[in-house]
C-alpha cells in the first residue's frame, strides 16, 4: 500500500466533464418521497460526500444511482452519456461499484465466495470452459491479497462463513468487493459506521487512494470528522432534496450540521 | 499466526480457524459448530448408528438382498429429493414433486405404449413434460410472486387431476412398454450386492447435481439466492433467472425419477405419487438441508434418504406395526429441525 498523503485535490472541477450526473431523479414509495428532484455531478478525481439526516434521502439516491433502485422520473448520464441501470449488475458492467448501507452479503458463504459473488472466475482449460468450474484456489487467493491490501489484518482466513464475522469485518468485505472491481466509480454507503477506530482509519486512506488512482468516490457519512477530511466536496441532502453542495474550505463542520438540519438556509 | 501463502482448503488445515474463532469454550458449543461447519456430518452420524443398532438387533438387517432392498426402495425418493432439495436451498419448497414425476411417467408410458414411437422419443416427451411443469411453478414463483408453498399446493392438485384425467386411472403395465422403459428396474450385481440401473441412476445425479452446487458460479447463486435474496440482488445476481433455472432442473430430475419409478415398480401407475411429495421433504429435512434455504447439500439429503429407508426396513424386520415406522419418521423429522434450530444459533 502505497502511503501517499492526498495532494490537495483540484477544486476548479466544474470545467471537467463530470463521470456520473443525475438530473432532477424523483423517487417515491408509495405515497413517501424518497427523492424529489434531485441532481449530482460527481467529477474525475473527486471525493464527493452526501450528508444529511436520517430519512433524507441518501441511501435511495445512490441506490438510483447504482441500479438497485429505478428512478421514477429524471436521468442519469455516465460520461454524459444517458444510461438506464435497470438492475445491480448493469452498474457493475458500467464499473460503477456500491458498498450499500445493508452490505448485500450473503451470511452462509465464505469470505472469498463472498468477494466474487455474481464474477466467480472459472478455471483454465476444459475444467473452465466445459465442466463450468469456478477456480476456487485462486479466487482465495485474490481474496486474501484484496484484504491485505485494504491492511485488513483480522481476517485472516477467507474461508470462513461471513456470518461468523463480526460486523465491521463483514464490513470490511463489502468495501474490499468494492474496491476490488471499481473501475469507474466507488459509491459507499455508511462504510466505517460499524468499524473501530483503526478500520476507520485504514477505510479513509482506501478513499484517498481511490481518489489517487482517479477513481471518483461517493461516500456517504454521518460522521463529520470523517466527511472534512476525505471530502473534496459536500452534498447535503435535506428532506429527499438537495440542499446545496458546498466544500470543506467554504464551510465549517458547524455550518454543514446546521444546513443539514434546516437551523440554517443554504 | 503464520501467513501461509500456500494454504489449503480448512477442511485439512492443522488448525481450522473458523473453530478458533468461535466460541471454543464448552464442549457442546464447539461440536455445534463442527456440525454448523459440515451440515451432512449428523445425517451421517445417524445413518451409521441406525444401520449398527439395527444390524444387532436382527442379522436379516445386514444381509446383502436385504440391503439391496433398502437402495431399490429408496431409489426413487431419493431421486425426487435431489429436485426437492434445489428448491429448498433456494428457501422454497415443492409439494408437486410426486404429482409432476406421475404426470411425466404416465405420458411417457402412455403415448410410448398407444402410438408405438420409439421408446427414447417417450422418455424424451417426458423430460419435455417435467421442464414444462418446472417452467409453470417456476413462472408462478418468479413472475406472479407468489409463495412457492402455495404454489406448488395448487399445481399439486393440478397435476395429479390431469393425471387422472389423462390415464383414467388406468395402469400401463411393464409387460406393455419397450425394453428401454423398464430398463432402469434391470438389475447387476457388484460384490454380492444386487442393484438396480435406477439405484445407479440416482447416484450419478448426486454426483452430478452435488458437483454443479459445490464447482460452478450457479451453484453459488443458488445458495446466495436463499441465504438472502436482497443480498443477491445487489450483489448483481439475475434472482429470478437462478430461481427459474432451478425449477427448471427439479423438472428434468423429476423426469428421471419417473423413469426410476417405472423400473422399480414394472409398471407406470397413476396412483403412484402417494407419500412421495412429503416424503421428499422429510429426506431433505433429515439430510441437514434448512428450510430457510442457504444451507445444506444434496450429500445430506441423500443420507436423509437412507435413513428413512433403514428405520423403515429396520423396524418391519423387528416385527414392529407399519404405523411405529411412520411414527418413527415423524419423530426424525422433528430432531432434525430441532437440531438445525440449535446448529443455527452459532450467531444471532
Ligand atoms: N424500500 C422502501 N420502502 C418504503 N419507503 C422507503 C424505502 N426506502 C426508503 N424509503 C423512505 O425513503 C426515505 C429516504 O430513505 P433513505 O433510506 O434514502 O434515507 P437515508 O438518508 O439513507 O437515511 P439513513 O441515514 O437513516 O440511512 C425515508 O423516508 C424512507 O422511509
Ligand atoms: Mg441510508
Amino acid at each position: 500500500m502505497t502511503l501517499t498523503t492526498d495532494a490537495a485535490a483540484t477544486p476548479a472541477a466544474e470545467t471537467r466533464q463530470p463521470i456520473l450526473q443525475a438530473r432532477n431523479l424523483v423517487k417515491t414509495y408509495g405515497r413517501v418521497v424518497g427523492l424529489d428532484g434531485v441532481s449530482l455531478d460527481l467529477y474525475p478525481g473527486e471525493v464527493l460526500a452526501i450528508i444529511g439526516d436520517n430519512g433524507a434521502g441518501k441511501s435511495t439516491l445512490i441506490k438510483c444511482l447504482t441500479g438497485a433502485e429505478v428512478a421514477d422520473e429524471g436521468e442519469i448520464l455516465l460520461d454524459g452519456k444517458p444510461v438506464h441501470f435497470k438492475r445491480p449488475q448493469d452498474a457493475h458492467l458500467a464499473g460503477i461499484e456500491t458498498v450499500y448501507q445493508t452490505l448485500a452479503v450473503s451470511p452462509a458463504l465464505d469470505v472469498a465466495s463472498n468477494l466474487f459473488l455474481g464474477r466467480e472466475e472459472r478455471r483454465k482449460g476444459i475444467l473452465g470452459s466445459v465442466f463450468r468450474m469456478v477456480d476456487k484456489k485462486g479466487m482465495r487467493k485474490k481474496a486474501r491479497q484484496q484484504l491485505a491490501d485494504l491492511g485488513i489484518t483480522t481476517l485472516q482466513d477467507v474461508t470462513v462463513p461471513v456470518e461468523n464475522l463480526s460486523g465491521g469485518q463483514r464490513q470490511a468485505v463489502a468495501v474490499a468487493r468494492a474496491a476490488a472491481f471499481g473501475s469507474k466509480v466507488v459509491v459507499l454507503d455508511e462504510p466505517t459506521a460499524a468499524l473501530g477506530v483503526r478500520e476507520s482509519n485504514q477505510v479513509l486512506q482506501l478513499v484517498k487512494n481511490l481518489r489517487d488512482r482517479g477513481i471518483p468516490v461517493i461516500l456517504i457519512s454521518h460522521n463529520m470528522p470523517h466527511v472534512f477530511e476525505v471530502a473534496d466536496r459536500i452534498h447535503i441532502q435535506r428532506l429527499g432534496k438537495c440542499a446545496t453542495t458546498i466544500t470543506p474550505q467554504s464551510h465549517s463542520m458547524t455550518d454543514a450540521v446546521a444546513i443539514m438540519t434546516g437551523a440554517r438556509k443554504a | 499466526m503464520s501467513q501461509s501463502t500456500q494454504q489449503v482448503p480448512a477442511t485439512t488445515g492443522p488448525h481450522d480457524l473458523a473453530e478458533e474463532f468461535l466460541d471454543r469454550t464448552t464442549p457442546l458449543s464447539r461440536l455445534r459448530n463442527v456440525l454448523h461447519r459440515y451440515p451432512a456430518l449428523s445425517p451421517a452420524i445417524v445413518l451409521v448408528f441406525a444401520v449398527i443398532v439395527f444390524g444387532l438387533l436382527n442379522e436379516r438387517f445386514l444381509n446383502p438382498a436385504n440391503l439391496s432392498l433398502i437402495t431399490q426402495q429408496v431409489a426413487v425418493v431419493g431421486t425426487l429429493a435431489i429436485a426437492q432439495t434445489l428448491i429448498i436451498l433456494t428457501a422454497g419448497i415443492d409439494l408437486s414433486v410426486g404429482a409432476v414425476m406421475v404426470l411425466a411417467m404416465m405420458i411417457t408410458a402412455q403415448v410410448t405404449v398407444q402410438t408405438g414411437i420409439p421408446a427414447i422419443l417417450g422418455l424424451l416427451l417426458g423430460l419435455v413434460v417435467g421442464l414444462a411443469a418446472g417452467a409453470f411453478n417456476g413462472f408462478l414463483v418468479t413472475k406472479l410472486r407468489l409463495p412457492p408453498f402455495i404454489v406448488t399446493l395448487g399445481t399439486l392438485n393440478i397435476f395429479l387431476a390431469l393425471t387422472l384425467l389423462y390415464t383414467a386411472g388406468a395402469t400401463v403395465r411393464g409387460g406393455d412398454m419397450p425394453d428401454l422403459l423398464t430398463w432402469s428396474g434391470t438389475t447387476f450385481n457388484i460384490g454380492g450386492v444386487n442393484f438396480t440401473t435406477g439405484v445407479l441412476m440416482m447416484l450419478v445425479l448426486y454426483f452430478v447435481i452435488a458437483f454443479i452446487l459445490n464447482n460452478t458460479s450457479w451453484g453459488r447463486h443458488v445458495y446466495a439466492v436463499g441465504d438472502d435474496k436482497e443480498a443477491a440482488r445487489l450483489a448483481g445476481i439475475r434472482v429470478n433467472r437462478v430461481l427459474m433455472s432451478v425449477y427448471l432442473a427439479a423438472g428434468a430430475i423429476l423426469a428421471i425419477g419417473a423413469w426410476i419409478q417405472i423400473g422399480r415398480s414394472n409398471a407406470a401407475s397413476p396412483n403412484a405419487s402417494g407419500d412421495l411429495n412429503l416424503d421428499s421433504i422429510t429426506a431433505v429435512v433429515i439430510g441437514g438441508t434448512s428450510l430457510f434455504g442457504g444451507r445444506g447439500t444434496v450429500w445430506g439429503t441423500l443420507l436423509g434418504a437412507l435413513i428413512v429407508g433403514v428405520f423403515r426396513n429396520g423396524l418391519s424386520l423387528a416385527g414392529l406395526d407399519v404405523l411405529w415406522q411412520t411414527f418413527a419418521v415423524g419423530v426424525l423429522i422433528i430432531v432434525a429441525v430441532s437440531v438445525d434450530q440449535w446448529i443455527r444459533k452459532v450467531r444471532k
